[in-house]
């Protein structure tokens, strides 16, 4: 059923597709040999950049800027505003609305409005906070309900309706109703915004970053400067971490870089200073969610009615996907008879919100799962019992649920994992030995919570589900592959080659892995939404595939037979009873002049997605997953501590485990430090004032519960045909530490039972404090 | 006198001399831009991620110890007399240090960023004699941030690599050159002061007070360091130049610890982890509360005297110092003097601290039988946290009658500072029932006005202080601390005592 994280070491896997192998850079990892951009040599005369904003002001009209001091600063070589952009000032990879440098209006705090270019970091850096602002402030709309005082969304709202949700819950015999606040989250990648530009011929520019996607660095570049596409090439080896904070992100950088490089005619680096990189670019979106459902006696929910209010931030960036997403997951893993879900996409004067790992989906579960803990708490009935009551039907039952979105669930794996995860974890044990526990406890708590995930695989944006690949095979057999996906270090360089290795039946080593670039493979998706190996492996497959069918006729041809009777394993190419080897295949298609170069095309068949209608299938499949966390709680500083950690998570059939297991463990450790430490704090002005890790602080080991129990479910394989019916792994493990909020919650409650927590998101000593002395001292009035 | 114009390390045999360097440069840039060494990162440039993690090679009492610490805050001239270890230094002849090969194995990397400054964490502990559990790994871990893995793996390689018997750990190249590089370090010792630049920018380190003194009257407005763990990010963070620096780390004995009969005295220049190590054995929560103070990297760095010198109001050590009735010793202009902590801190930014003076020791008298010790901290991160309250107390008792109370508190005014109407409050008061004690926490409500900021609302602060000092009288009342906090029990139960 389940496949432990202890791996044997293999020496020489039977089969590349499913071995537990490791990171290709691992043995560079651990000896720092590991190239990242800023380690790269610098030609000769190399300059620096560095962007200059105005600290005073969130919000504000710019009347001038003085910038003499800046450039008379030692090193100072150059010093870009607006005027300087050849072509469009803008960066964004949506509608419009961010750019480069801000010209006439300062819209949030941290805003670049022009650039040092010197001949040193330290110069460059100096020389930025030279400038002198002349600003006309305007009071800044800083959380949503400024927002929505001021009127102000950066797109429609918009909403999905399943049935007469209203009626539903009027006619419900439960009616409960609750809000709750989610903080965003920064993304912390330990490498910071970098990009080194560097002129080539004529007006070429070669521009390394550390992106998640290139392809639209090469072409925000090229529309920048008003270069053509083709004039730009966008190179990615490896990110030292994205999680969506370098899907759009990476670009503004990227581009004034290139503008850089472009007027000085040198090679120009820019790497942003951690706290300017906090301060400058986009995070979780963080969300009110008010909420109304209606349930029968034992908890099936007859009814849900939700509002989502949105902090988008400036722009627009991605925010319409990422709430959508949000959407898209607000039913989590339940079958609601009748629903609304509805969003506004609030502007704020505040860094504009961005992709980050889950893409707005686990604020829409979370939602999911504090509605479902309302309704069993004032029920008084188990938290997973209720759970239960409302998953969607399984993968065999009769009748599958069909979503607020139109979408039917057919593959939902939940109803057997979740058993087997409740049984694993020994949950309905420990819910008595926890309840024995408070009972004799005053001061600490202990809550436990066992929360199921369903993820759907697919970019909503449809056209972006599409990937291409090259594959090259050399004479001696040694085989190079690229593709549009970039590693972050998720392991997908790795699992590509896997797949591209299992093609020719040889081993991974001889399948070199090359940086990702746009001048091999154009017109990419980001590496983003879970589909890295799902994409990118498949038009990799089909690429070598191409490939194989090649030489297999070439192998017919010499040993005498039929190209599809050949074989290929264990690196040997069999016709009959007669084989040649790998790289004799190799030199013998050379000499038979037979190209041993193919580029693989891949779209994601099946999906629809009409977004005026709000219907379709927009998801290929879907993701599922269960973990079940158990806390304890101080109830009177609000400090906690996670004892232990369960989790059941559905790969369909593992490419590679150990690669596999790595994105769940981290993935919910993630989802822990959003729910728990890691809180956002802007205070009146707009500023935000957790700007660096010394004020924002992300897991560290310590915070990981020595007892981590996390095993793969590869029982349910994938109904789709994926890439050798694996299954996305990237972004759903974050939403399992959805469990530990809830066990928080569940820990609260055991202080006044019947009555729901007002826990928000992080759950800090804090947030946990308020929400302890909220149900031990009731307000008069206040809906019990 | 003798004057040294350069500093020297040792790097893999070598020793670096480097004359020529500005005073702020950091060890990092010595060692990324100079040195082109690009295995160690930067990642936050605030010591804060642990990405830039080096190890620091020195001779302790003769024996060669290695500490892992933040290359981007430590000032280059302060690694003077020093090994330094890098990444690149530890494959030989292309096969992986042991520690290396167990990373690879677990699976223990992900983008890799973070990966070399974990590994030289973690060769540090492999470096350390002995066999290191889960808790010692983690605490190693406490100052490097990983943000793909969920540090599984990696405590798992650590464990691996780290928890065999000593005579089952391969020895690796260091242990092998022990010897040869104890000679090289000691070969770096000299008793001369250290001088690089000239009268406008300079790094100076002298070798005795009085050298000190005159270059203090010279330029009294001279930059003193020791660690730099704080003045690194006034350099890196704040963009200060800064142009004349005095390190106070070559002061032949400000790095002295002694038993006295007014307790126990600290030198100045003390690291946070040296002084942790004798302070731990006198109360547990002494031992948890250091050992929460900053990361591995930043206690082996930065010192007792710094901590309370630069006069943080959420400076984590005084508080409990303060309780333990703490005194301070300054000197300065040829005068000593003592004061008692809790004087030293004036308002917030402003200490009892004069034109050319500086912190010599701290005294800490001893805890007695009769005394009743208690330190907290609460963060919202239990490892390297600034904290949003620290609460500290020490009773005297005479049986369950309390007769002496001393509370100090971090986080609820500028300065740490002393509660004095729950002090009241408590002495005569009995333990034996909670009623004897609700006077007291009702009394520090009146005590303080804490302020709202990024780490606590000062709502919050109030409300956990109440409930800090409510734990501590029930804790000393008798009711084991497994049933009053979450993490840092008293009692020998380990980290199950909730399983």
């Amino acid at each position: 059923m389940t496949r432990m994280p202890e791996f044997p070491p293999v020496a020489a896997p039977r089969s590349a597709v499913g071995a537990p192998l490791p990171h290709d850079s691992a043995a560079r990892h651990v000896a720092g040999a590991a190239a990242y951009i800023d380690d790269l040599d610098e030609p000769a005369g190399t300059l620096h950049v560095a962007p200059g904003w105005c600290r005073e002001v969130t919000r504000g009209r710019l009347l001038k800027v003085d910038l003499d001091a800046v450039r008379a600063h030692p090193g100072v070589v150059a010093v870009l505003t607006a005027a300087d952009v050849p072509a469009v000032n803008d960066c964004s990879p949506s509608i419009g609305g961010d750019p480069v440098f801000a010209e006439s209006e300062i819209q949030f705090w941290g805003q670049v409005v022009f650039a040092v270019v010197a001949t040193s970091r330290a110069s460059a850096r100096a020389a930025a906070r030279l400038a002198v602002f002349e600003v006309e402030a305007e009071k800044p709309a800083i959380t949503v309900f400024d927002a929505l005082d001021r009127g102000s969304d950066v797109l429609p709202p918009y909403e999905f309706r399943k049935g007469d949700a209203g009626a539903a819950i009027a006619a419900a015999p439960c009616r409960f109703a609750d809000g709750l606040a989610i903080g965003g989250q920064e993304h912390f990648y330990l490498e910071g915004q970098i990009a080194f530009a560097h002129p080539r011929e004529g007006d070429e520019i070669l521009v390394l970053s550390s992106t998640q996607h290139p392809t639209e660095i090469q072409h925000v570049v090229a529309r920048v400067l008003g270069l053509s596409d083709a004039a730009i090439v966008c190179e990615c080896r490896r990110m030292g971490g994205g999680f969506g904070g370098k899907e759009s992100q990476a670009t503004q950088w990227a581009v004034i870089a290139a503008l850089a490089a472009r007027i000085t005619g040198r090679s120009v680096k820019l790497r942003l200073d951690r706290d300017d990189d906090m301060v400058m670019t986009g995070k979780r979106h963080d969300f009110r969610v008010d909420w109304r459902v209606g349930t029968d006696e034992t908890g099936r929910i007859l009814g849900v009615d939700v509002d989502f209010l949105a902090r988008c931030g400036a722009s627009a960036d991605l925010s319409q996907g990422v709430v959508d997403r949000t959407m898209f997951h607000a039913d989590n893993a339940y079958d609601y008879p009748a629903a609304r879900i509805a969003t506004r996409r609030l502007l704020t004067d505040t860094v504009s919100a961005t992709a980050f790992r889950g893409f707005g989906g686990p604020q829409g579960m979370l939602f999911a799962e504090r509605m479902i803990d309302a309704v069993a708490l004032r029920l008084g009935r188990d938290p997973l019992d209720v759970r239960k009551a409302n998953f969607y039907p399984s993968v065999d039952a009769a009748n599958h649920g069909v979503t607020p979105y139109g979408q039917v669930v057919d593959d939902c794996v939940l109803p057997d994992l979740v058993a087997a995860l409740e049984q694993s974890s020994d949950y309905r044990a420990r819910v008595a030995a926890i309840d024995a526990f408070n009972a004799s406890s005053p001061i600490l708590r202990r809550g436990i919570a066992l929360t199921p995930i369903k993820f759907g695989i697919s970019f909503t944006l449809t056209h972006l589900n599409q990937a291409g690949a090259l594959v090259n095979v050399y004479s001696d057999g040694s085989v190079t592959v690229n593709h549009g996906g970039t590693e972050m270090g998720q392991g997908l360089y790795v699992k590509v080659a896997q797949v591209v290795a299992e093609v020719f039946a040889i081993p991974v080593a001889q399948v070199r892995i090359t940086a990702t670039t746009t001048g091999k493979v154009p017109n990419t998706a980001p590496t983003a939404a879970s589909s890295g190996s799902d994409l990118n492996g498949m038009a990799a497959q089909i690429a070598a595939e191409e490939i194989r069918d090649r030489m297999a006729v070439v192998v017919a041809h010499l040993l005498g037979g039929e190209p599809r009777a050949v074989t290929f394993a264990g690196g040997r190419a069999r016709l009959g009873d007669r084989d040649l080897s790998f790289a004799d295949v190799a030199r013998q298609c050379t000499l038979a002049r037979v190209s041993l170069s193919a580029t693989g095309f891949y779209s994601t068949p099946d999906i629809t997605w009409d977004r005026a209608e709000a219907h379709g299938r927009p998801f290929y499949y879907y993701a599922y997953g269960a973990a079940c966390s158990e806390v304890v709680i101080d109830t009177l500083t609000g400090e906690m501590r996670v004892l232990r950690v369960d989790i059941l998570h559905d790969v369909g059939r593992s490419l590679n485990p150990a690669i596999d297991l790595g994105q769940i463990e981290g993935g919910f450790v993630q989802g822990l430090g959003w729910l728990t430490t890691e809180e956002l704090v802007w205070d009146s002005r707009g500023r935000l004032r957790t700007h660096a890790p010394s004020t924002y602080k992300i897991p560290t080991a310590f915070d990981v519960p020595a007892d981590f129990r996390v095993a793969l479910w590869e029982d349910g394989g994938n109904r789709v045909a994926s890439v050798h019916r694996s299954k996305a792994v990237g972004e759903p493990p974050v939403m399992l530490a959805i469990s530990v909020h809830s066990a928080i919650l569940r820990a609260i409650a055991s202080l006044a039972p019947g009555v729901v927590p007002p826990l928000e998101a992080p759950a800090t000593p804090e947030a946990i404090l308020a929400a302890v002395r909220a149900v031990k001292h009731p307000v008069e009035g206040a809906p019990a | 006198m003798t004057v040294r114009r350069s500093i020297r390390y040792l790097s893999k045999g070598r020793v670096i001399e480097v004359a020529d360097f500005a005073p702020t440069a950091t060890l990092l840039d010595h060692l990324r831009l100079e040195r082109r060494l690009v295995g160690t990162k930067e990642g936050c440039a605030e010591g804060d991620c642990g990405a830039c993690t080096v190890a620091l090679g020195r001779l302790v009492d003769g024996r060669l110890v290695y500490e892992p610490i933040n290359a981007c805050i430590r000032l280059l001239g302060t690694v003077d007399g020093c090994e330094v270890v890098t990444i690149e230094d530890l494959a030989e002849g292309g096969v992986l240090h042991p520690l290396q090969q167990a990373m690879v194995r677990r699976h223990a990397s992900q983008c890799g960023f973070c990966t070399p400054g974990i590994v030289m964490s973690l060769f540090t502990l492999y470096a350390t004699p002995g066999r290191h559990d889960r808790d010692a790994v983690i605490d190693r871990l406490s100052g490097n941030l990983c943000r793909c893995t969920g540090y599984r793996p990696i405590v798992d390689a650590a464990l691996e690599a780290c928890d065999a018997r000593p005579d089952q750990r391969p020895d690796d190249l260091f242990a092998a050159h022990a010897a040869a590089t104890a000679v090289a370090l000691a070969g770096l010792t000299d008793a001369a002061a250290v001088f690089v630049g000239d009268e406008t920018r300079f790094f100076a380190a002298p070798h005795r007070l009085d050298t000190l003194a005159d270059i203090l009257e010279a330029c009294p407005d001279a930059t003193l360091v020791a660690g730099a763990t704080d003045v690194g990010l006034w350099i890196t963070k704040a963009g200060r130049d800064l142009p004349r620096i005095v390190h106070l780390g070559r002061i032949a004995g400000l790095d002295r610890i002694e038993e006295t009969a007014e307790g126990l005295s600290i030198g100045a220049t003390v690291s946070l982890a040296a002084a942790a190590e004798r302070l731990a054995a006198w109360d547990p929560d002494l031992a948890h509360l250091f050992r929460r103070i900053g990361s591995v990297q930043v206690r082996a760095s930065g010192t007792l005297g710094g901590n309370i010198a630069n006069g943080s109001p959420i400076g984590d050590s005084p508080p409990a110092l303060i309780a333990l009735d703490a005194s301070l010793e300054l000197w300065g202009g040829g005068t000593l003097r003592q004061i008692p902590l809790e004087r030293f801190f004036l308002a917030y930014g402003r200490q009892d601290r004069r034109p050319g003076e500086i912190v010599t020791r701290v005294v800490v008298p001893r805890l007695e039988a009769h005394h009743a010790f208690r330190a907290y901290k609460i963060a919202k991160r239990h490892d390297q946290d600034i904290s949003s309250v620290m609460a500290a107390l020490r009773l005297t008792l005479d049986g369950d009658r309390i007769t002496e109370a001393r509370l100090a508190f971090g986080g609820m005014a500028g300065t740490p500072m002393r509660a004095a109407g729950a002090e009241a409050a408590l002495v005569g008061a009995s333990l034996r029932s909670a009623g004897g004690w609700r006077p007291a926490l009702d009394a520090l409500r009146g005590d303080f006005t804490p302020l709202t900021d990024m780490r606590a609302s000062a709502d919050y602060r109030m409300e956990a202080a109440v409930g800090l000092l409510g734990r501590a009288l029930a804790e000393i009342a008798g009711t084991p601390s497994h049933k009053t906090r979450v993490f840092g029990l008293r009692e020998e139960v380990g980290h199950d005592a909730h399983a």
